[in-house]
């Protein structure tokens, strides 16, 4: 491992709860439906965050726990069961259904499992009920896919054909882009997961390699390995390193000869590289501080500081998997600043001591730090913008490029100022 | 159990943080998990203000559950009150804390600080945003000024001085209060009114001490303040106005309301018509065609009532449906849907409002952001009225509802939306012409465009609450659709509906060419 400094900090957090990743995976499954079993909150939430970005038509619905609801248990269960059947007579194009506990949910105990259970006996395959977790007080952010996918993995095909699994949900035009390369080095067998139709599962199978596509994915990692798969180490597909080195880690273990690699890999790398650097002269020597949300953030900085020449002050995460971020790590710059978890308030002191040139921070606390003058960037755009991939350096790079040539225009006399 | 797309209002706590994110020096420590924390979005860029709300949660996960969350609370108070320092301290809990039962308030009454401490309890499962706005507004009056005497005090004309009265009631994320507030200001400037407070908007627990000094309290928004405003008339002889001063009637009615309160004489200038240009524009030759327009309203309450008597007595609209999500405005609501023939649509599921509109088949939707898209896909103009809050909402432009300009602004946003006189009368005269062929209608042709009416009609058929689309309905011709088409666009949705609901009531099972004459007949009749 390099010199990065780990530590941990705990106090009030501001981040946002499993419950966000709805948000994405219901774009990616338009044949699942999401109905977070919760209170009002939990509604109020996934509509705030989900409606400032985008007003879908809503895969995604909460059942609003009642009084009545906490007074017995039994009947929370038999409510539940009636408030399905009414949204599956009105949906019947649904064809899986998550039930997504939430805090009151877990507190309270009540076990969608079981819940889950007997609506698969009564429904009879019409519709498959599953259930995962994205609580605040379980899981943070990304987590939610995470619990989502771990899910769904009992109900994989067995396979014994080799082949490479994706896993994470990517943007579909990135997807066909990393699959198209996939092809062309000879892997033929490339699949994703979670699939585009939540009912055509990849099979799995001790032949299977799986290639994590995003950091957070530690439950499914682990039970895809105990259905036989073999994860490949490997940096995430951030930038041009990141995704060769990712690429490269398949093809190898794949046996393909070097020299294909390269011929196929260096083209796409030194054009990469053109794109990238028009982002590098405006990155280069900015302090950058990534506050935690997404748990992209060590991938993030390694890019932004190995590749477009960033310093980096801090990196925040939420939570820490070190063997799946061991090969990131060690690609990070010595003496770099992990920390993970948060006490937001002394964190922000630490923002604001540092003077950064860009902050990679939550929705909520963007607009505060830009009055202070200090340049944002939202983490939640990382989980929606298609950003994987050597093609997509420059893209990803712009996305921080712009905040600071936006700051340039606007105020071309002023550096920072607080208010 | 409620099964809930999307909801109007959120939970009572989110109704305290915008009480304790409106006011200044004052601080809530809030018992709740980590994902609570998404309010602040709420503040910081629905309503893009530049700091974060005075709000620190405890943030419990699961393990803590099993130790001793009481600590964590106190441990988090403690930290809250010696980096904030704020005047006054309020601690509650989300829904999720209510289940653990620490009592925060409590814990926090025991920590020997010497600020004023208000402890909210908010039943998550049972009680909503504008609930628990209105209870911690209340709460924090009550405390602060429980042991103010109610002595007699002096009135303003025995002080010698000009009346002050107290604007209570704007919030953040309330529908344009920020705007709101600034023209009443100015309008009780003009009658030589002085403003003494401003809560809890801009106030500070100081200024609330203040609330006291004034001779009569301004119930701005009654979802808020009703309950602060009766609390501090039986307690402090602080009467209050009821009248809301919504549209160019309801100022006047308030003014003189206000006067009357006061004991001062009601200036001539009240009554005066171009106070407002709302008057004269709906006096106006353009505003013709926009008398008898269907409209359908929905919204908080306060919003709801002004927009119907506004819609009704002002513009000459047809209020064909009126509705509030606040249960708790419904005592008022009923009446005045009653005065208008109408029945009250109380409820907060927007699907039910969805079918009424669809039901009413209005011209235009005065409601709240979920009507607008709801509008959008049955094809009718809407204009937003009311909360929830969303970052349209929060223009950069001065766009006060209230007072004579708030008159003015509702004028133009309602009517917008809407043909207006000379334009609908030119396409009358012109729609043969080339350039009104089908895809080449103005901007404000929802229904305009080839495509658009099957999209509209996929819409409606794919939308999951749909159920107008039955094996029972009467099949269009094609002869019956091509004289549809030649009806201007702007109608087209409306002779649709009530062609199809006359065939369905004829008992027709095809609708021709001639049906269509037939139901024009009957519905003219």
């Amino acid at each position: 491992m390099s010199g990065a400094t780990l530590l941990k900090e705990s106090g009030p957090k501001e981040v946002f709860c499993g419950l966000t990743s709805i948000v994405w995976l219901h774009r990616r499954m338009p044949d699942a439906f999401f109905l977070v079993v919760g209170s009002r909150t939990c509604a109020h939430l996934i509509q705030s965050a989900a409606g400032v970005m985008i007003f879908a038509e809503p895969r995604f619905g909460t059942a609003i726990l009642e009084e009545r609801d906490l007074a017995g248990l039994a009947d929370a269960h038999d409510e539940l069961n009636r408030v399905v059947k009414n949204l599956l007579a009105r949906r019947p194009e649904i064809k899986t259904l998550f039930l997504v506990g939430s805090c009151p949910s877990e507190v309270i105990k009540i076990d969608l499992s079981r819940v889950a259970e007997n609506l698969n006996i009564e429904l009879k395959g019409q519709v498959t009920v599953l259930n995962y977790s994205g609580s605040g007080i379980e899981t943070t952010f990304t987590q939610g896919e995470d619990g989502a996918l771990k899910a769904l993995i009992p109900l994989m095909p067995k396979s014994d054909q080799k082949k490479l699994l994706l896993v994470g949900t990517l943007a579909n035009a990135v997807e066909d882009r990393l699959i198209s390369i996939f092809n062309r080095l000879g892997i033929d067998n490339v699949e994703s997961f979670p699939p585009r139709q939540s009912t055509e599962l990849p099979s799995i199978g001790p032949e299977t390699k799986v290639l994590l596509t995003q950091p957070y994915l530690t439950d499914t990692a682990r039970e895809l390995k105990n259905k036989g798969a073999e994860i490949i180490e490997a940096p995430f597909p951030l930038g041009v390193t990141g995704s060769t080195l990712w690429i490269q880690a398949a093809a190898n273990s794949f046996g393909i000869d070097k020299s294909i690699i390269d011929s196929i890999l260096n083209p796409l790398i030194s054009r990469a590289k053109k794109a990238l650097e028009p982002h590098v002269e405006k990155l280069s020597g900015k302090k950058l501080f990534l506050l935690p949300e997404s748990q992209l953030e060590i991938p993030l900085a390694r890019f932004l500081s190995n590749e477009c020449g960033m310093e980096i002050v801090e990196i925040g995460t939420p939570y820490l998997n070190r063997d799946l971020m061991k090969a990131e790590i060690d690609l990070l710059p010595p003496d770099c600043r992990i920390v993970e978890g948060q006490h937001v308030e002394k964190q922000l002191d630490r923002v604001r001591d540092s003077s950064p040139d860009l902050v990679v921070c939550g929705m909520g606390l963007a607009n505060p730090l830009e009055a202070e003058g200090i340049s944002t960037k939202w983490s939640i755009e990382m989980v929606f913008s298609p950003i994987h991939g050597i093609d997509q350096a420059s893209d990803l790079a712009e996305l921080f490029s712009r905040p600071l040539r936006r700051h340039d225009i606007l105020n071309p006399t002023k550096t920072l100022t607080s208010n | 159990m409620e099964l809930t797309l999307w909801t109007y209002e959120g939970p009572p706590h989110i109704g305290a943080m915008r009480i304790a994110t409106s006011m200044k020096k004052l601080h809530y420590v809030l018992h709740a998990p980590q994902g609570d924390t998404y309010a602040d979005l709420l503040f910081t860029m629905i309503e893009r203000r530049g700091s974060r709300p005075p709000v620190t949660y405890t943030t419990f996960q699961a393990r803590d559950l099993g130790g001793d969350t009481a600590e964590l609370v106190k441990g988090h108070i403690k930290e809250a009150v010696d980096r904030f320092n704020p005047e006054a301290l309020l601690v509650g809990e989300s829904c999720t804390a209510e289940l653990i039962q620490d009592q925060p308030g409590s814990l926090a009454k025991g920590m020997g600080f010497d600020i004023p401490i208000v402890s909210l309890e908010l039943p998550a499962y049972s009680k909503k945003e504008n609930w628990g706005g209105s209870e911690t507004f209340y709460q924090i009056v009550r405390t602060l000024l429980k042991d103010h005497s109610k002595e007699l005090k002096q009135t303003w004309q025995e002080e010698k001085r000009r009346p002050r009265v107290n604007l209570l009631g704007p919030t953040l994320l309330g529908f344009r209060c920020r705007d709101d507030v600034l023209e009443i200001q100015k309008l009780l400037g003009q009658y030589g009114i002085d403003v003494n407070v401003v809560a809890p908007l801009g106030a500070s627990p100081a200024d609330i001490l203040r609330i006291p000094n004034a001779d009569v309290n301004v119930c701005l928004y009654p979802e808020i303040a009703e309950s602060t405003c009766i609390w501090l008339e039986r307690n402090l002889n602080i009467p209050f106005t009821t009248t809301v001063p919504l549209g160019v009637g309801a100022t006047q009615d308030f003014l003189k309301e206000l006067h009357k309160v006061l004991e001062m004489e009601i200036p001539q200038s009240v009554n005066e018509s171009n106070n407002s240009k709302l008057t004269w524009y709906s006096n106006s030759v353009d505003s013709n065609y926009l008398t008898g327009k269907r409209v359908f309203i929905f919204g908080d309450g306060t919003h709801a009532l002004a927009a119907a008597r506004i819609a009704n007595e002002e513009l000459g609209f047809k209020v064909v449906g009126l509705g509030t999500y606040s249960r708790e405005m419904a005592r008022k609501v009923r009446p005045a849907a009653k005065a208008l023939g109408l029945e009250a649509l109380i409820t907060n599921d927007y699907l039910e409002v969805e079918d009424a509109i669809k039901e009413t088949s209005p011209e235009l939707v005065l409601g709240t952001q979920m009507e607008r898209h709801s509008a959008k896909r049955l094809g009718i103009p809407c204009a937003v009225i009311s909360t929830p809050m969303h970052v349209q909402d929060v223009p950069a432009r001065y766009s006060p509802q209230m007072g004579w300009e708030g008159a003015n602004v509702i004028f133009d946003d309602w009517v917008h939306p809407l043909m207006m006189g000379l334009e609908e009368h030119l396409i009358g005269m012109f729609k043969h012409d080339f350039e009104f062929v089908d895809g080449h209608q103005s901007h404000l042709g929802h229904l305009g465009g080839k495509g658009n009416q099957n999209t509209n009609k996929e819409a409606i058929k794919t939308n999951l609450q749909d159920s107008v689309i039955t094996d029972g309905d009467p099949i269009w011709t094609h002869e019956g659709e091509k004289e549809l088409s030649k009806i201007p666009f702007f109608v087209r949705g409306k002779v649709r509906r009530n062609t199809e609901n006359y065939a369905r009531q004829a008992g027709c099972r095809e609708i021709n060419e001639e049906t269509l004459y037939d139901a024009k007949a009957h519905y003219k009749a």
